[in-house]
């Protein structure tokens, strides 16, 4: 370039262009930049050797310490397992009955099960375990299939009409108006009486022509006294816990078209122990029933859940 | 001026960087090199995408779920991609496999969780508490920041020849059957149809989830779809069965 020329007050040499008069330094770049821009190219070449980086034929390299994001997870994994193992070992080996409230192996399973029901159930549940409509609250001592840990266990296990379980507890309510089982006002009858029984209707004409319709109908699943079947995850109907709504319209539309709630089986989801932590953690809410060796009780039942 | 820029160290790349033709061609090479390689290797190497048991296209009526899906920009809050850390697996279940979205035109991988990651989502809620939550996020999930999509319920699922669709699939890698793609339309219906004879779709289409998905038996609405399509999201494959684990430890390295 022409105009190459020594700066007079720096001394440094112009690179030759100008602008309007506008000349610029060929100042050297500064030292450091230079040795930092080496040093990372001499870092990407170690780090291309250490680390997976560089595609072959078959595969990628492996790198030097064989690092790869799954073994760094497995590891981690393992280092939380090894942690918690010999509590979580303890709690597989005892049996649920046997792990008794306010024992040390007992408040550890109960903080793990509050941490894996804020995880997996409060989208139902509710944060509170007070339960949604349709969802039943797990805090109150009203339990459909059984409130002992042995049975919340089975129940958190293999779910409620869970489509995906052979073993899921499951029944099925006729939908009795809209299958033309009971006419209209049979069916407002018949909630009436439900009502009354609770003292949430007058024992009225409707009442106790409805009681009849109950005992033909209802009663199989329900009860003769209506105080529901377990057998049947068939509510208690005259208590002042209502799944899907106590007013009498709610009860008209359950008649007519009953529900079917389903709760998904966790077997396949949660390993053993954790699904025995929340059976431990529901029932600690407040509403658990003592656990009772009930002769009827087959030990396969509960087997299936903890192998 | 040739001459003398020649003598100079980065004489010649002074050309280069004057001459726009020049300097358009040689970026260019330099894109492709790049592109070679980085991206190319992907169509090659081995553990790109694990082999798995149970993957398998998805049916019409998860399909059209699947498009309702896109349209209603689902994935503009929510992933579909369990990443292999912790914190991820312990929330959302075992971390998503590349073939798992391999059916997947356009894939819902995602960058960006204003929801919960949904990979794994089939299997986890009843159909009911869907059909809610989509009505009305908050009567279930109270703190919930999720619009309402009530009117899925009373929309008729009107996709189109669903037939059509698979075709345009299958030519980009699904491997719909020609009998798959023949029945597509009938499929669509019959799925949501717990009375009807699933017996030849359940064939073709293992594991399908065969019933009513929205609560209304009398009506196939974009629900019903939706439903399908979430309920069936992450469960194809037994990523926790002895096998798969094995199988996955094998092609570990090197990613």
């Amino acid at each position: 370039m022409a105009n190459k020329r020594i700066d007079e007050p720096t001394g440094v040499e112009t690179v030759g262009h100008e602008w309007d008069g506008i000349e610029e330094l060929n100042n050297p770049l500064p030292r450091w930049w230079v040795w930092t821009t080496y040093l990372t190219i001499i870092f990407a070449i170690g780090y291309m050797i250490v680390y997976p980086a560089i595609p072959l034929l078959h595969s990628g390299t492996e790198g030097l310490w064989g690092w790869s994001s799954r073994g760094q997870l497995a590891a981690e994994l393992k280092a939380a397992n090894e942690a918690k193992g010999e509590t979580l070992a303890a709690i597989a080996a005892a049996p649920i009955e046997t792990i008794a409230p306010g024992s040390d192996l007992y408040n550890k399973a109960v903080a793990g099960g509050k941490a894996a029901f804020r995880q997996n159930c409060v989208q139902c549940h509710g944060a509170g375990a007070a339960g949604n409509p349709g969802y039943p609250s797990l805090k109150d001592d009203d339990w459909l299939w059984g409130g002992n840990v042995q049975e919340i266990e089975t129940t958190i296990a293999h779910g409620i009409r869970s489509p995906d379980d052979a073993a899921t507890r499951s029944s099925l309510m006729p939908s009795f108006g809209r299958d033309g089982i009971l006419a209209p006002a049979q069916v407002n009858d018949v909630a009436s009486y439900v009502l009354s029984l609770s003292g949430k209707a007058p024992n009225d004409a409707a009442a106790q022509s409805g009681a009849a319709i109950f005992t033909a109908n209802c009663a199989v699943c329900h009860g003769n006294d209506a105080k529901g079947s377990r057998a049947f995850g068939a509510p208690n109907l005259t208590d002042a816990v209502w799944l899907y709504g106590g007013s009498h319209d709610k009860v008209v539309a359950s008649v007519t078209n009953a529900h079917a709630g389903v709760m998904p089986a966790w077997g396949a989801k949660l390993d053993p122990v954790t699904i025995k932590m929340l059976a431990l953690y529901v029932h600690s809410l407040g509403g658990g029933e003592d656990f009772v060796e009930a002769p009827t009780t087959p030990a396969a039942e509960s087997g299936n859940a903890q192998p | 001026m040739t001459s003398e820029t020649a003598k100079e160290p980065w004489g010649r790349h002074k050309k280069l960087e004057r001459n726009i033709a020049l300097l358009g061609a040689f970026a260019f090479v330099a894109v492709i090199i790049g592109g070679i390689v980085e991206i190319a290797p992907l169509f090659w190497i081995d553990n790109t995408i694990e082999k798995v048991e149970g993957m398998r296209p998805y049916t019409p009526l998860e399909q059209a779920g699947r498009d309702i899906y896109v349209r209603e920009g689902c994935y503009v809050c929510h992933s579909q991609m369990i990443r292999p850390f912790r914190d991820e697996q312990e929330r959302y279940g075992h971390y998503s496999l590349a073939a798992e979205s391999m059916y997947d035109h356009p894939f819902q991988w995602g960058s960006k969780r204003t929801g919960p990651d949904l990979a794994r989502v089939g299997g986890r809620y009843s159909d009911e508490w869907h059909v809610q939550h989509l009505a009305d996020p908050r009567a279930v999930v109270p703190e919930s920041v999720m619009p309402t999509y009530a009117f899925l319920k009373n929309n008729d699922l009107d996709q189109g020849d669903m037939g059509a669709e698979l075709t345009a699939l299958s030519r980009v890698g699904v491997p719909y059957s020609k009998d798959d793609i023949a029945k597509a339309n009938a499929d669509l219906k019959s799925q949501a149809d717990p009375n009807a004879d699933n017996a030849d779709l359940l064939a073709r289409y293992p594991k399908a989830q065969v019933r009513d998905f929205d609560g209304n038996p009398a009506k196939l609405s974009e629900m019903d779809a939706l439903v399908a399509y979430l309920q069936v999201l992450g469960t194809m494959v037994d990523v926790n069965s002895a096998a798969a684990q094995e199988e996955l430890a094998k092609q570990e390295k090197g990613r």
